[in-house]
């Protein structure tokens, strides 16, 4: 991602799309998994592993989607398809590998801060272990399915030059929200969240509900992998999610769990990283490149501390949140 | 509407439900006519929620039948009994409380009514049983008879056939009470018949037209408490004769020994209450009883007293020492034991031994820390002792606290408190879910500690108890005090219009002082 | 046919001791399909990994040098565990300890006498300490996760390590090499403590294992973190307060951690690097579980996972699984003792139809 060096006005114009479609870059994935991460802390489990199901899913996307670049069947409909199915495919390694943490925090009861970091360590192994046969290979990354001719003009750049993810992201963000507050199932999922034996002895199924919202956090978060090994660095290496999925979990966190306040939040995170980039790129000598990519942890612990002051009491946090549910009955 | 047939609206046969080690409901059958107001009775422990749990489907039988109006039925879960048209207002209320009265309600129900429809329907059911209740509040801002209702209001949007009530009034003024009562009496009247669950033998009797009674699991009898006394149904529930508790008559008190003065905390949380300059004072072998309504401020005056929460060094004295800003440790090295409300949790462990939870407390008092290491001995023998002294029924001091039953629990969490021989003892609701045996025991317990110079509080929600037990009574309501009366002084009218404030409503100025 | 999880009325004793073994032996059996199935030769990379470093006795010094870190900082973790204080950036306190080690060493590198290596020794732990507490002060001021914040300083501390050791710290003669100057023979460790060629680092873990099972067990601090992991209610109660909990348990493990790192560096290799982080902070909280939050459990737990890396890297070269194995199995022996650890506590039951046939397990 360059900056191409024009004359005047037409530079900085360039530099300001660049930076914008950088940061959206980096934003989208982070935004997708909490996202997910989200539904699932709303209905009172806290499922850690968010970085190992992005990698199941960076691992799967790519895998499938590069078999159907293969050229024996490029030119069928599975060529064409490819990129789609490999989302798809990403989705699926994503709840697949969550319903490991759910088994064992549903089902079992086991502690959820242990499950979660075990499905970080497994999904990070066993990604490396399937990659394996995938390292050092590149596909046609995953970018925008609008018409060349848009991205022409420079609004049209900004606007649709985009891949798909990206506005499935946008369009998740708003369909969570819509279905939290607007719907019956919304309002079920949340009181489950709140006071799991109440919810059991209405007659919910907080076991049931709460598997599916773990399986759609997975699913997002598969996605989400998918989308750095699709279409950030059309390629796969080890460990390639870098730990965007812990800053995920944080901004689910200083997103009061409200999915408004989580756009935003992503944006300003992926504000801190672009500038990272940048100043890595660039060079700005007065202080270390590390520090610059040091400040997006601070930063995330800074604004953890201060959205925590501001909620006092946690009364914020969905009451049930990361309790194992054991009926007495 | 339904002229009164004889075929029964509901019948048990039968009916058996065993859990690991405890037979909870021993063949039970009984039957409940269309429009009759049923109470279940029996002590805690009987097996009454256990069974009324099964006629609403949560848990199933493991043997006999259940009969809706003639013919057998198979209660799945919860929602296929509410579609046979029982309804149930269970005594722990299953309530979210970050979200709104009309959401909790729409939660509850099966059919799904758009939210403005619902509301209207509401406030009709509302109207026509006379309850105040505002569909847009959110809940954790409600007193605890106003949740109550949003439970009954769940209840009767169904049109039900059968209402089961679990311990309604535990949480109710008198006043509240007999507006409870009124909406029963309405709801019989139209068919609905009524199965109440209670422990309160002088409710039962002003309210109900027949009984089941419970022992142990098993049916023990069947009557008509209107041609029963209060204490003849109790000789039934305990299958013994009642014991009165021995006390030493004309005792003389001592100087005071165990005084709050001007304590004032201010409000924790959203659901907490602030406490405003409240003051008592008990004297050597005195017991001074705190009546009220749950969520007036016990659970935090219970916490300043143990020290779990600190207020200044003088609000809280001692034979006239400043303890109140003395952490529990001191406090209790101090000679000022603590007993609170919850069993599980808070004043014991329930994963730890016996041994423990006495070290829990007892550690500093007794001796057991030398060189900041426990003497394991000295703390299993401590448990050993107490398990003796107030006849525990456990295995021994490496039984664990969650395999005791609630009285055995409650009987050595009050036992490790006496054994350490406190110049002062704050106990809460010393005998909830407790069987009759184990509560007659702590009564007597607390006595013979009053007898021997010890000052003690005791809070509860049982105004029967306190009458019982106490010397003298004062009344907690939004985090004040009331004058101190003598027992057998005060009417029950003046302490139930204590208790509720104002007429158990809210006064807008009240409102205002709950959110501040 | 239901199958139901019932409460038992008291832990299960047996269960409590066999469930890690358990957990072991189900990971072997697992992992050898995994392996078969990806096209491996599964059994046998599984006899690599856990076997043949038991059996030969000359990787016995490589298991010990994974197990000495690996068991220090489970230690520390454990406490904090106990009292559901969830220190997962071990890792990052680990890279403190070893920065502050090699800060002091660098400070005294034209120094001599005996006192160079118990002051490096004091500085990582307190360098240690010092990168746990203000997760510490965070949660205990603001509310804020731990997990969250200890983990994002992690890589802060990794950042940290890059700048000093591409930076300030590097070796003026290394030929621009990314590691700091070698450490002197007063800034080393003994390789050969009592005759053996084991790291001194082991005999350290082993007696501060000893010395936790003490605190655990039988002290009244150790009484307090079990209580305020457990009930916090009660633990006010009982006079102890839940944020002097958070405080040491975090400024213990930091400490454990900070030892560990400053340890790992002062070995004859003696220098630090950019390839010193190892997981080993990650790993450990594997070591905690799998060790039931005992000290004796730790220590074999340790070994196990120990074992676990260096026949990772045995069964690389003779079965050419990629390195990433070692790691999949740690993950899976989690897995499986989270998941006996549920049978402690609860009895399996399956019911068919009205009748119950309890296959106890």
């Amino acid at each position: 991602m360059g900056f191409s060096h024009g004359g005047g006005k037409g530079m900085s114009l360039d530099l300001i799309i660049a930076a914008l479609l950088t940061v959206v870059n980096i934003t989208t994935p982070i935004l997708l998994a909490a996202t997910g991460e989200l539904v699932v802390e709303k209905s009172g489990v806290l499922n850690l592993g968010v970085e190992g199901m992005m990698l199941c899913g960076a691992i799967a996307g790519f895998a499938v989607a590069f078999s159907c670049s293969d050229p024996d069947v490029a030119d069928t409909w599975l060529g064409l398809a490819g990129p789609w199915l490999g989302v798809v495919a990403a989705a699926a390694a994503g709840a697949a590998s969550s319903l490991l943490f759910g088994f064992m925090a549903l089902t079992l009861g086991a502690n959820q801060v242990a499950s979660g970091l075990a499905l970080v360590i497994f999904g990070t192994g066993i990604s490396s272990l399937i990659g394996t046969s995938f390292v050092g290979i590149a596909i046609q990354p995953f970018d925008s399915v609008f018409p060349e001719s848009l991205a022409e003009h420079p609004i049209g750049r900004v606007l649709f030059g985009y891949s798909p993810i990206v506005y499935f992201a946008f369009f998740m963000v708003a369909a969570v929200g819509w279905f939290l507050n607007k719907t019956r199932a919304g309002l079920v999922l949340r009181a489950v969240g709140e006071n799991d034996l109440s919810a059991h002895s209405i007659g919910y199924s907080v076991i049931g509900v709460r598997y599916m919202s773990v399986m759609f956090g997975g699913a997002m978060a598969g996605i989400a992998g998918a989308y750095f090994s699709m279409v950030i660095t059309p390629l796969w290496a080890e460990r390639m999610t870098a730990g965007r999925g812990w800053i995920a979990l944080a901004l689910v966190v200083f997103s009061g769990w409200r999915a408004g306040r989580l756009l935003g939040g992503a944006y300003f995170f992926g504000l801190f990283m672009t500038l990272e980039l940048y100043a890595k790129a660039s060079g700005f000598s007065f202080l270390p490149s590390q520090f610059w990519a040091a400040m997006p942890y601070l930063m995330a612990v800074i604004v953890l501390a201060v959205m925590s002051a501001r909620n006092k009491g946690g009364s914020q946090s969905p009451a049930c949140l990361g309790k194992p549910f054991i009926p007495d009955a | 509407m339904t002229a009164k047939s004889q075929a029964a609206r509901l019948e048990l046969r039968g009916v058996t439900k065993r859990f690991p080690g405890v037979l909870a409901n021993d063949n039970v059958s009984f039957s409940v006519r269309p429009g009759e107001i049923h109470a279940l009775l029996g002590e805690n422990g009987a097996g009454k929620s256990t069974l009324v749990k099964m006629i609403y489907g949560v848990l199933s039988p493991d043997a006999g039948q259940i009969l809706w109006n003639g013919a057998p039925v198979r209660v799945d879960n919860p929602r296929a009994a509410r579609k046979l048209g029982i309804g149930m207002v269970f005594q722990h209320f299953s309530l979210f409380e970050a979200l709104t009265v009309l959401e909790n309600i729409a939660l509850g129900l099966d059919a799904k009514i758009p939210q403005n429809k619902l509301e209207a329907e509401i406030r009709r059911v509302l109207d026509l049983y006379g309850l105040k209740l505002d569909p847009r509040r959110i809940v954790s801002t409600l007193s605890v008879g106003e949740r109550q209702r949003i439970e009954i209001v769940r209840a009767l949007l169904l049109d039900p056939k059968l209402l089961i009530m679990d311990e309604p009034t535990s949480v109710l003024t008198p006043q509240e009470v007999g507006q409870l009562f009124e909406t029963l009496r309405k709801l019989s009247a139209q068919g609905c018949s009524i199965l109440y669950i209670s422990h309160k033998l002088h409710e039962i009797v002003a309210l109900c037209e027949a009984a089941t009674i419970l022992r142990g699991g098993k049916l023990v009898a069947v009557c008509d408490p209107r041609k029963e006394t209060s204490r003849s149904m109790a000789e039934m529930m305990i299958g013994g004769n009642l014991k009165e508790i021995v006390r030493s008559g004309g005792r003389e008190y001592g100087p005071i020994k165990f005084e709050a003065m001007k304590l004032s905390l201010s409000k924790r949380g959203d659901f907490g209450v602030a406490l405003q300059d409240l003051s008592f004072a008990v004297r050597a072998g005195e017991i001074l009883g705190v009546a009220g309504v749950a969520g007036n401020g016990q659970n935090e005056l219970m916490e300043a007293l143990s020290g779990e929460v600190l207020a200044s060094e003088g609000s809280i004295l001692l034979e006239g020492q400043g303890l109140g800003a003395l952490g529990p440790t001191e406090r209790r090295k101090r000679g000022l034991c603590v007993v609170p409300e919850e069993r599980n949790g808070h004043a014991a462990v329930a994963e730890f031994t016996l041994a423990l939870n006495g070290a829990l407390t007892a550690r500093r008092r007794m001796g057991f820390v030398q060189g900041g290491l426990l003497n394991m001995g000295r703390v299993r023998a401590y448990a050993s002792k107490v398990i003796s002294a107030f006849s525990v029924k456990a295995i021994g001091h490496q039984s664990t606290a969650g395999s005791l039953s609630g009285g055995n629990l409650q009987k050595f969490i009050m036992g490790r408190e006496i054994l350490q021989e406190p110049r002062a003892i704050a106990v809460s609701q010393p005998t909830w879910g407790v069987d009759a045996g184990a509560a007659a025991a702590i009564r007597q317990a607390l006595v013979d500690l009053a007898a021997r110079g010890c000052a003690i509080l005791v809070i509860s929600q049982d105004l029967d108890e306190l009458l019982e037990l106490c010397d003298s009574l004062v009344v907690i309501n939004l985090g004040r005090l009331s004058r101190v009366m003598k027992v057998g002084e005060a009417s029950i009218e003046e302490i139930g219009l204590l208790m509720g404030g104002v007429h158990g409503e809210t006064t807008p100025e009240v409102e205002l002082a709950h959110q501040a | 046919m239901r199958i139901r999880l019932e409460k038992r009325r008291e832990l299960s004793r047996v269960m409590l001791a066999l469930s890690p073994i358990g957990a072991v032996v189900m990971t072997m059996i697992v992992g050898a399909i995994i392996f078969a199935a990806l096209g491996y030769d599964g059994p046998r990379a599984v006899m690599e990994i856990f076997f043949t470093p038991v059996l030969a006795p000359y990787k016995w010094p490589d298991v010990a040098t994974k197990a000495a870190p690996l068991i220090l900082i489970a230690l520390g973790l454990t406490l904090g565990n106990q009292a559901k204080v969830w220190n997962i950036g071990a890792e990052g306190q680990y890279l403190l300890g070893a920065l502050g080690g090699a800060g002091v060493a660098i400070l005294t590198k034209d120094m001599h006498g005996p006192w160079i290596l118990p002051l490096m020794i004091v500085a990582g732990v307190a360098a240690g300490a010092l990168w746990a507490a203000p997760v510490a002060w965070l949660r205990n001021r603001y509310g804020v996760n731990e997990i969250l914040s200890s983990l994002m300083l992690v890589y802060v501390a990794l950042q940290l390590l890059n700048y000093l050791v591409t930076g300030p710290w590097k070796d003026p003669n290394g030929q621009n090499f990314p590691q700091t100057a070698p450490y002197t023979p007063d800034q080393k460790l003994p390789a050969d403590l009592f005759g053996l060629p084991f790291p001194p680092g082991l005999y350290v873990a082993f007696a501060l294992a000893l010395a936790f099972w003490l605190v655990m067990a039988r002290s009244e601090f150790g009484l307090g973190v079990r209580i305020v992991g457990e009930a916090p209610k009660a633990a006010r109660y009982a006079g102890y307060r839940e944020s002097d909990a958070v405080w040491s348990t975090m400024l213990i493990s930091g400490a454990m951690a900070g030892l560990a790192g400053v340890l790992e560096t002062t070995t004859q290799s003696g220098q630090l690097n950019l390839g010193f982080p190892s997981g080993y902070g990650f790993t450990a909280i594997i070591v905690s579980f799998l060790g039931r939050l005992h000290p004796l459990g730790i220590v074999l737990a340790g070994i196990v996972l120990a074992i676990s890396y260096v026949g990772g890297q045995v069964a690389q070269t003779t079965v050419h699984v990629p390195s990433a194995t070692a790691g999949l199995f740690q993950a899976m022996m989690l897995f499986f003792i989270l998941a006996s650890d549920v049978l402690v506590r609860r009895r399996l039951r399956i019911e068919w139809g009205s009748r119950t046939a309890a296959a106890r397990a």
